[in-house]
């Protein structure tokens, strides 16, 4: 903006303000009911705005499970987080993994139909897992693998985007850099980790962001096909919580969801100076 | 330290009806501790011949051999050559000792040995406070020095050079000219070093390979090639101003070309008479250029005095006089000197 006006200012101070309070304050009434007792939630209406003393008491219960004030058995979200979070580390780095490989592959190396092989990755990118979901549980359930880490994670790592996404990065990396390497003697694969794999480092970083997030928000997939309650994840456990059989721990829920909100939101925090580490760091 | 042997190389694109000759037969021996530049304009093939010499490029058809080895399947690091590339192709993520070290690495050479060869090239190019840099944080003559640090440390049998001062500044590239021309005399390793600037070809080259259109058109020394040109291509790419290729000289065979280079005409009291048509003055010389008088065509005839000459007013008449044992003659159909 070059124009300095002071009704401009304050007005779009106010938008801002306006969008921060609608992001902003959900999230504050998560957090605030987590402190709360139950009861204390139920019982005001509107529910209060300050924060409650039982903070401790309901995440030892969100967390570990057991029996509330109200008689309602519950189970602990820890097993689940735990689920949540193997799958969406495997997402992400088997995502990572296979479509680096074959983007190096359909970059690097002539072979019979590779711009076939190339088209066919990419119109799996109008093939969302939700689109797919039931042919691809029909082959889930043959296979076995339902309730496995391998039925959680193989249908959703298989995907375009990443491939897509280092076949462009690889294609800006200098045919001289390539050659270069040939002359010093790097084979192709030694080629792949001393060079593309350090100068890819960001592409790995924003990618492992977006598909960590989007493994640990998995819902519809594993409520498919997920019966066992070992390997249910947490976004299904909040859900569970909610409107089961048993009256509704409102403090719990909310405890659950601050914890299942934690880990993406650490993982963003801590990458992000990989981020700009990265960024610095490399360039072609 | 080896010989390089071309035989009949030849290098096609494509096939069929979209198919492109690049490089039309071309032989030549390069010897032991040679240094050649292969010069020629802009897409005549150089790079192409260069990068068949270093096994990036495929060979449709003849022989290269490096020492008494036919190398023409092997792999690039397997010809025991080193490359210098336009754009110095460094790599970005590895510091400067890492560049120059990567290739010994992957042959296995010792870690002492490692650190003494590139010690060794680092001081020759003086690049010792640089080595934990990496590679844009040096300037472009610095990545330079690198690339050829790179090529130094491995201690090749041949230099392979692909226009590696095109990106330098004009200073620089002079500077660079001259420490090219001094590695070569300490190392004495075989080179072949590929330009399009006569400039550069002339003062570094032991040989040089003229090229043009694929076609090798003069392969001498660089007194050889400006002095006796093979063909009208090399007369007039050779020299600057190029040489005059007159078709109407009053005293010419018909069916051939005379070759006369600018400065090889004096101004005298009688001999060829020209109109002058246009001067251009460049401080310690002159170019003056004449039409016939007996005004055969459009053809220009380009004179060079220096400053002890008078300056000859325009559209004033003057004659000029060759010197006789610097006339050229060349077949006007096949371009040949005759
Ligand atoms: N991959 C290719 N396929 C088809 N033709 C090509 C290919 N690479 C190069 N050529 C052609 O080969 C010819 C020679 O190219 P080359 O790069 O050797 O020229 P050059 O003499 O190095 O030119 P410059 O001075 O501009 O670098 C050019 O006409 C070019 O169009
Ligand atoms: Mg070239």
């Amino acid at each position: 903006m070059i124009e300095r006006r002071p009704g401009l200012t304050v007005l779009s101070h106010l938008i801002l303000l306006l969008g921060v309070l609608i992001v902003a304050f959900p999230l504050y009434l998560t957090v605030v009911a987590s402190t709360q007792t139950s009861e204390q939630i139920a019982q005001s209406v509107p529910m209060s705005l300050l924060p409650g003393s039982n903070a401790l008491q309901t995440y030892k219960t969100a967390l570990l499970g057991g029996t509330t004030a109200a008689g309602s058995q519950l189970s602990g979200a820890a097993p689940m987080l735990w689920v949540s979070l193997v799958t969406a580390l495997i997402i992400p780095l088997g995502k990572i993994t296979m479509s680096m490989l074959s983007a190096f592959a359909i970059v690097y190396f002539r072979f019979p139909f590779r711009n076939l092989v190339f088209w066919m990755i990419f119109v799996t990118l109008m093939l969302p897992v939700e689109v797919r979901i039931g042919p691809t549980y029909e082959v889930v359930a043959s296979l076995g693998m339902l309730n496995t880490y391998a039925g959680l994670t193989i249908p959703l790592i298989a995907s375009a985007t990443a491939t897509f996404l280092f076949r462009q990065f690889f294609l800006t990396v200098p045919d001289e850099l390539v050659e270069a390497a040939r002359m010093d003697g790097a084979g192709p694969m030694r080629f792949f980790k001393d060079v593309l794999l350090p100068l890819s480092a960001t592409s790995i970083a924003a990618l492992f962001v977006i598909q960590f997030i989007y493994g640990w928000n998995q819902y519809l997939w594993p409520l498919l096909m997920t019966t066992n309650e070992n390997m249910y994840p947490v976004v299904m456990g909040i859900k569970r919580l909610i409107g089961g059989e048993s009256y509704t721990e409102w403090n719990v829920v909310m405890a659950t969801a601050v914890l299942a909100m934690l880990p993406p939101a650490l993982v963003v925090m801590l990458m992000q100076k990989w981020f700009v580490k990265g960024l610095v760091d490399v360039e072609k | 330290m080896a010989s390089i042997t071309l035989n009949k190389l030849v290098k096609r694109y494509g096939n069929g009806k979209t198919v492109n000759q690049v490089i039309h037969s071309v032989s030549a021996q390069i010897d032991d501790g040679e240094f050649v530049v292969v010069v020629g304009p802009s897409g005549c093939g150089k790079s192409t011949l260069l990068r068949m010499v270093a096994g990036l490029e495929e060979i449709t058809g003849g022989e290269i051999s490096i020492g008494n080895r036919v190398v023409n399947t092997l792999e690039p690091s397997e010809r025991d050559i080193a490359m210098v590339f336009q754009n110095y192709a460094l790599y970005p993520h590895m510091n400067v000792f890492d560049n120059m070290a990567y290739g010994l690495k992957i042959a296995k050479v010792p870690l002492v040995e490692i650190q003494a060869r590139v010690d060794k090239a680092a001081k020759i190019l003086e690049l010792g406070e640089y080595m934990q840099r990496k590679p844009r944080e040096l300037s472009g003559g610095q990545r330079q020095r690198v690339a050829m640090g790179r090529a130094i440390v491995r201690q090749p049998q041949a230099f392979l050079f692909d226009e590696p001062l095109s990106n330098l500044d004009a200073k620089l590239r002079a500077h660079t000219r001259l420490e090219i021309q001094k590695l070569h005399r300490e190392l004495g390793i075989t080179s072949l070093f590929v330009t399009h600037d006569q400039v550069e070809a002339m003062t570094l080259a032991q040989r040089m390979m003229v090229m043009n259109a694929g076609v090798m058109e003069q392969f001498g020394t660089p007194e050889e090639v400006y002095s006796r040109p093979a063909t009208t291509f090399v007369a007039s790419f050779i020299g600057s101003p190029p040489m005059n290729l007159l078709k109407n000289a009053p005293d010419a065979r018909p069916g051939t070309i005379v070759g006369i280079r600018p400065e090889h005409l004096d101004i005298t009291a009688t001999g060829w008479a020209l109109r002058v048509d246009a001067l251009e003055m460049l401080g310690f010389e002159r170019l003056v250029y004449g039409r016939w008088l007996h005004g055969a065509g459009n053809e220009l005839v380009i004179v060079r005095s220096d400053e002890t000459q008078p300056v000859p007013g325009l559209d004033t008449i003057i004659h000029v006089t060759p010197r006789a044992d610097r006339l050229h003659t060349f077949d006007a159909a096949t371009g040949k000197r005759l």
